[in-house]
């Protein structure tokens, strides 16, 4: 009993601090700080789960050098990212412009083009295959209402990975939410200026909206980033475990064959630390790139 | 010319509208569609020639989906108890109580939201594996008693702006720490405890890859991951897929339509998905 209400009431509160954030740390240790050193250490060995793990030095990374795999893994997430990325931002951006402008019945429009978000992502995929069927799916019959005789999506090498990014505009509401939320931190006397000064709608958005917005895209940018160089159930169920021809194998999807379906977790390990390096190095650049250009002068 | 542009937008918006519904309404329909000859038609039929209400009684008798609902809510719901809680706790040491280096570790914990999911995914299966609890639902319960940066970040800001005096006439009147966390802290903090339990429910809900490195058996599986080899053993029965799907979706809608100004209050204040 005692010791504790003994302390003075500065050590006691120190203490019961320190108590507080104990499951934090606790995890900390065991599920990240813990995991990430031990990532690096698995890169280094062969280890196969059952079994000691077997010392092999850099062969998983020079391994990694020679193969074509790794290779194509590392152009499906790139050129998926270049894709998909800027898409959900001008989606994303446009939406909220429109719901912006005084528009009667937001909430309804709000909630319709954010339910999309909430789906769980495997009953998205699940869906999609379908919309997409090249015969008997309902995308190509809307194109060819228009004249346009639709690809066969999901099942050609040129054209999965685009499919994935358009799939990925359905579920731009939650980057509206955002620039929605963006757009009401900007003082409406900025735009009524630039009006009195004879501004067109065009020139507003350039010289006004865009860099008042630019901490948000800022953030969505880096965010999405991260998201989309982790691409993993799109590749795994639509391309049916990363097909065709490895054309939709993302870099977590091969990632996940070399652990749990050969289980070779020393190469695993080495792909995943390689990824979070990638993943490090990019966010720094992005940062480093943006200092110039993103505006504060709102926050 | 001020009408005609209002016009324009609401048309554009209407038919922005229908677009993004559009998937949900293919799904309903075919969903409720009799069969091959039904589903492989030219031009698709947006409203099926019958209704087959059946298909969704049929889909819940050709797989265990209650086995499934029950594994998924017993990973969902603890998992947003235990969550609340732990971050809950975390984030008050963070925003009342001083002790040494109390900044720098919330730093870290700010920086362990950049650390990729993938970097500590080995490492933690090959512990779970040792652990013998591989093909059970602990690897997808357990961490979550321990706090999750986001949350803790989100509610030590909530818990900021409660106004500190409230605690200090507490503290006269003798009460414990615990006891000022409990009775007055966390029932103030009770919008944003909802929008992380709802944001909590979405993702533990839908998560696939834990349920699919971790799950084994068929007893074990999680919704998600159920719908996923219903779709390899009935790949071409879309009308039984798309009832599954439904199924799959709709509690995620569900909660979505009853808590939404929670859900967007919370990523409009904290500007995260």
């Amino acid at each position: 009993m005692g010791s504790v209400s003994r302390l003075t009431p500065r050590k006691r509160e120190a203490l019961e601090g320190y108590l507080f954030i104990s499951p934090w740390i606790i995890g900390f240790l065991v599920f990240t700080a813990g995991p990430i050193l031990a990532t690096l250490f698995i890169s280094f060995t062969k280890w196969q789960v059952f079994g000691p793990p077997e010392w092999i030095g850099l062969a998983n990374y020079a391994r990694m050098i020679h193969d074509p795999l790794f290779y194509q893994s590392l152009k499906v997430t790139g050129f998926f990212t270049l894709l998909s990325l800027p898409l959900g931002l001008a989606m994303g951006l446009a939406l909220a412009l429109l719901l912006f402008q005084d528009v009667k019945g937001l909430s309804i429009f709000r909630t319709v083009f954010y339910t999309p978000s909430v789906v769980p992502e495997v009953a998205t995929a699940t869906l999609w295959i379908w919309i997409y069927n090249p015969e008997f799916g309902i995308f190509n019959y809307v194109l060819s209402k228009f004249g346009i005789s639709g690809p066969e999506w999901l099942y050609s090498t040129e054209w999965i990975l685009p499919a994935l990014a358009i799939m990925g505009i359905w579920g731009a509401g939650s980057t509206m939410v955002i620039y929605l939320a963006g757009l009401q931190n900007i003082p409406r006397v900025y735009w009524e200026a630039a009006t009195v000064d004879g501004a067109s709608g065009w020139q507003k958005f350039w010289s006004i909206t865009m860099p008042l917005l630019s901490p948000t895209t800022f953030f969505l940018f880096v965010t999405g980033l991260i998201g989309s160089l982790q691409t993993f159930t799109a590749g795994y169920i639509m391309g049916g475990g990363g097909g065709p021809l490895n054309a939709s194998l993302f870099y977590t999807l091969y990632m996940y064959q070399q652990g749990w379906k050969w289980f070779n977790m020393g190469y695993a390990s080495a792909l995943s630390w390689t990824l979070s390096l990638i993943i490090f190095a990019l966010t720094m650049l992005v940062i480093r790139a943006s200092r110039a250009r993103v505006n504060y002068d709102l926050i | 010319m001020r009408t005609v542009k209002k016009v324009m937008q609401y048309a554009i918006l209407v038919l922005l509208a229908l677009v993004f519904m559009m998937p949900f309404l293919w799904m309903i329909s075919t969903s409720l569609k009799g069969g091959a000859d039904d589903l492989f038609t030219y031009p698709p039929q947006i409203i099926p020639k019958s209704f087959h209400w059946e298909n969704y009684r049929k889909v819940l008798s050709m797989y265990p989906w209650g086995v499934f609902l029950k594994n998924t809510s017993l990973i969902t719901f603890i998992s947003m108890f235990a969550t609340l809680l732990s971050s809950a706790m975390v984030a008050f040491s963070f925003a009342r109580l001083r002790f040494p280096g109390r900044d720098k570790i919330f730093f870290l914990v700010l920086s362990t939201m950049m650390v990729p999911y993938y970097t500590t995914l080995i490492p933690q299966y090959i512990l779970f594996s040792k652990l013998g609890w591989v093909n059970t639902l602990k690897p997808l319960i357990v961490p979550n008693f321990f706090g999750a940066a986001f949350y803790i970040f989100l509610l030590r800001q909530h818990f900021m702006g409660i106004p500190p005096e409230l605690d200090d006439s507490a503290k006269i009147d003798g009460a414990s720490t615990m006891r000022i966390f409990g009775s007055i802290y966390l029932p103030l903090a009770k919008p944003a405890l909802i929008t992380i339990g709802i944001l909590q429910f979405m993702s533990a809900w839908s998560d696939f890859i834990g349920p699919l490195i971790y799950l084994h058996s068929e007893k074990n599986y999680t919704l998600t991951l159920a719908l996923n080899t219903f779709r390899g053993i009935h790949y071409t029965d879309w009308h039984y897929l798309m009832a599954g799907t439904m199924m799959v979706a709709l509690p995620s809608l569900i909660f979505f339509f009853v808590g939404q100004n929670y859900i967007i209050g919370g990523i409009t204040v904290s500007g995260i998905k």
